[in-house]
């Protein structure tokens, strides 16, 4: 099936070359780090992850979009996910390169990865969402390819396929349980130590996964054949709906907790995030970024014409990745670390070459996907003449 | 010399001879096994612990002593990098405000708001940072000491996010050009792995104290076995006064503060 991927239109290959240029200049900045290490980047003793361990956090999210098709397609029978399956799976195999690549990039000795198997730590946390991250990519890519190589042939797939389809929704779950897990368990980072972490994740990817998908699908439509259909989209509105609503509920009890407790371990971190302390507030303007994006998805999801009109779909889904991007793909962890271990405000600015190198592993999943995408879409086209 | 050379050149003949690398690791491991001798001069303990205490460390007879420092940077080849958010440091000075945070009144003595702290690893019972170690390169060995294996470090930095004392460091960068004068018997570090003060393990393994325990003139720095009622460590545990940092995280702290 992978030559379909080889010819395409000029808009495809215009796509794929621009995505080349930008991973060619991530690599190249990688090639800066390699050769210095990670003092090129703007991390330190006090922020000691920044942006690549943020993206992973984020990007383990959008993994999930799999499962909220998945599971409702082959639990509950619901038909109208049968065409958006395939992109969902496709997108959560693109995002779990992307976690690995950006965990990989954040190592200071990389060509020492393999020590994690060779002395497999059942007490960390880490080991295990080497383990989950790495078996969700593989169940992703067996699945999609052997669903998408069943239907080429107009066969129906193997009976294994569907217990690994089986295996990958609770995996789904496991994979941000176990990566809240990562920063949930750490006695002395309070913004982090809190019991509704993993939860706070699942409720994040549910509703940032998702509306991704819905953009993609629509994006797919404009420029393919290929429809998802407007009831697997209205369907999936209807999953982001609910699971944004929760999201922004989590951030509310945070809140709560934090300032009606009034414990200053609790409150300082979020008073970095939204309005500054000591005079130092690089992260705020973010925050309300974050704030607004999320109020004006939430009023947009809840707008009746929402699913009528598409550009108020596009508007809604992109509010919604891109505040849920703002909470947990800068704040949650960069957060983390302010006040440091000293209670002091040590702010954390990223430099060009880690951006670049960010810029460049988000255009190696984007890449990725359009591959992916561009043969299922492929096949989906011949399949149906 | 001339045994392990000879001793060399027989595995690389088994190698040679086409047996799997495991058997000659273990025949290796097997001749080595019983060279492997503890110094009988080697300091033995339950668990290393110290006291810092604060009164003597502040009446040096030196303004602004840092004897123990220098001794310290000096003997583990810690380098003095001049980027200062990304600086390794095993054992530092910092006020009470930031050693114990949220712990000040604000109406302290001058003295105690003002004069420095010591900080290190405190070598915790229930260290979080062993806890998190995806490869166990950082770990406990059997004396309480809080290991490194640099070798096997990867360099994830979870254990810096995990230690809740900021006790620990990463090379950010190459830190051999930041080695003001080198210790010769102390390995220095390779960038992308993590270090942090390990109660001079090499030291006492040939029945020293530790270098900042013995560089202090005005012996502020107690050293001993927690674990032994009669150490002095206890007695002057049991005769003064003591703070630990965040004791509440449950990791038990083993350095602590005589105020
Ligand atoms: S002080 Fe930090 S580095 Fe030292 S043992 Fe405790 S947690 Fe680990
Ligand atoms: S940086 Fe090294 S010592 Fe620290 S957790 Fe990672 S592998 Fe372990």
């Amino acid at each position: 099936m992978l030559e379909r991927a080889l010819s395409g239109s000029a808009a495809y290959k215009r796509l794929l070359g621009g995505l080349f240029i930008l991973m060619g200049l991530g690599f190249a900045a990688y090639l800066t780090q390699w050769e210095h290490g990670l003092m090129i980047t703007g991390m330190g003793r006090d922020v000691s992850w920044g942006l690549y361990i943020s993206q992973f956090t984020f990007l383990v999210g959008v993994a999930a979009s799999a499962v909220m098709v998945v599971l409702p397609y082959y639990i509950h029978d619901v038909k109208a996910f049968g065409r958006i399956t395939i992109l969902g799976e496709f997108l959560a195999i693109a995002s779990v390169i992307m976690c690995v690549t950006f965990v990989l990039v954040d190592l200071g000795k990389p060509m020492r990865v393999l020590n994690v198997l060779l002395y497999p730590t059942f007490n960390s946390m880490l080991f295990w969402d080497v383990v989950v991250l790495n078996g969700y990519l593989l169940l992703n890519i067996f699945i999609g390819w052997n669903v998408l190589e069943a239907e080429r042939k107009g066969t129906h797939y193997k009976k294994w396929v569907k217990t690994l389809i089986y295996i990958s929704i609770p995996w789904a779950v496991s994979i941000h349980t176990v990566t809240a897990f990562l920063i949930a368990g750490l006695p002395a980072r309070e913004y982090w130590l809190t019991a509704i972490m993993a939860a706070r994740f699942l409720a994040s990817a549910f509703c940032s996964g998702p509306a991704l998908l819905i953009l993609l699908a629509l994006i797919v439509r404009k420029y393919t054949k290929f429809d998802a259909g407007q009831e697997a989209i209205n369907k999936l509105l209807t999953i982001v709906t609910y699971a944004m609503l929760i999201s922004v509920f989590f951030v509310i009890l945070e809140v709560f907790t934090a300032f009606y407790s009034n414990i200053p371990g609790h409150m300082t971190a979020l008073k970095y995030l939204f309005v500054g302390v000591d005079g130092k507030h690089a992260l705020v303007p973010f925050m309300w970024m974050f704030v607004i994006l999320a109020i004006a998805g939430v009023a947009l999801l809840l707008h009746p014409n929402v699913r009528k009109n598409e550009k108020l779909l596009i508007a809604a889904c992109c509010c919604v990745f891109f505040s849920m991007y703002l909470d947990k793909g800068v704040g949650l962890i960069i957060g983390g670390f302010i006040p440091n271990m000293y209670g002091q405000i040590h702010q954390y600015v990223p430099t060009l070459p880690e951006l670049m190198i960010v810029a460049g592993v988000w255009a190696t999943g984007f890449f990725v996907l359009t591959v992916l995408y561009k043969i299922a879409v492929s096949v989906k086209e011949e399949v149906r003449g | 010399m001339d045994t392990s050379r000879r001793d060399f050149l027989k595995i690389g003949g088994l190698c040679a001879l086409g047996l799997s690398s495991v058997e000659v690791a273990e025949a290796f491991a097997k001749s080595q096994a019983s060279k492997y001798l503890t110094n009988p001069k080697a300091g033995a303990a339950k668990r290393w612990a110290m006291a810092i205490d604060v009164k003597k460390c502040w009446k040096a007879e030196k303004k602004e002593c840092k004897d123990c420092i220098l001794a310290c940077d000096w003997a583990h080849n810690v380098p003095d990098i001049p980027v200062k958010r990304q600086e390794v440091k095993w054992l530092w000075n910092e006020k009470y405000e930031n050693a114990f945070p949220d712990q000040e009144s604000e109406l302290e003595p001058v003295e105690v708001k003002e004069k420095p702290f010591l900080v290190l690893c405190n070598q915790c019972a229930h260290a979080p940072c062993v806890r998190v170690c995806p490869t166990q390169a950082t770990f406990k060995n059997d004396q309480g000491i809080t290991m490194m294996d640099m070798h096997r470090c990867i360099g994830c930095r979870y254990c810096m996010a995990a230690c809740p004392y900021g006790a620990r460091s990463f090379n950010w960068r190459d830190p051999r050009p930041y080695i003001t004068k080198i210790n010769p018997d102390y390995p220095t570090r390779d960038r992308g792995v993590v270090e942090k003060c390990d109660f001079c393990v090499e030291r006492l393994a040939v029945g020293k104290i530790p270098a900042c325990v013995e560089a202090c003139k005005s012996k502020a720095l107690i050293f001993g076995d927690l674990d032994d009622p009669n150490s002095d460590l206890r007695k002057a545990l049991a005769s003064r006064y003591s703070i630990r940092r965040k004791p509440e995280l449950g990791t038990m702290p083993g350095v602590y503060y005589l105020m």
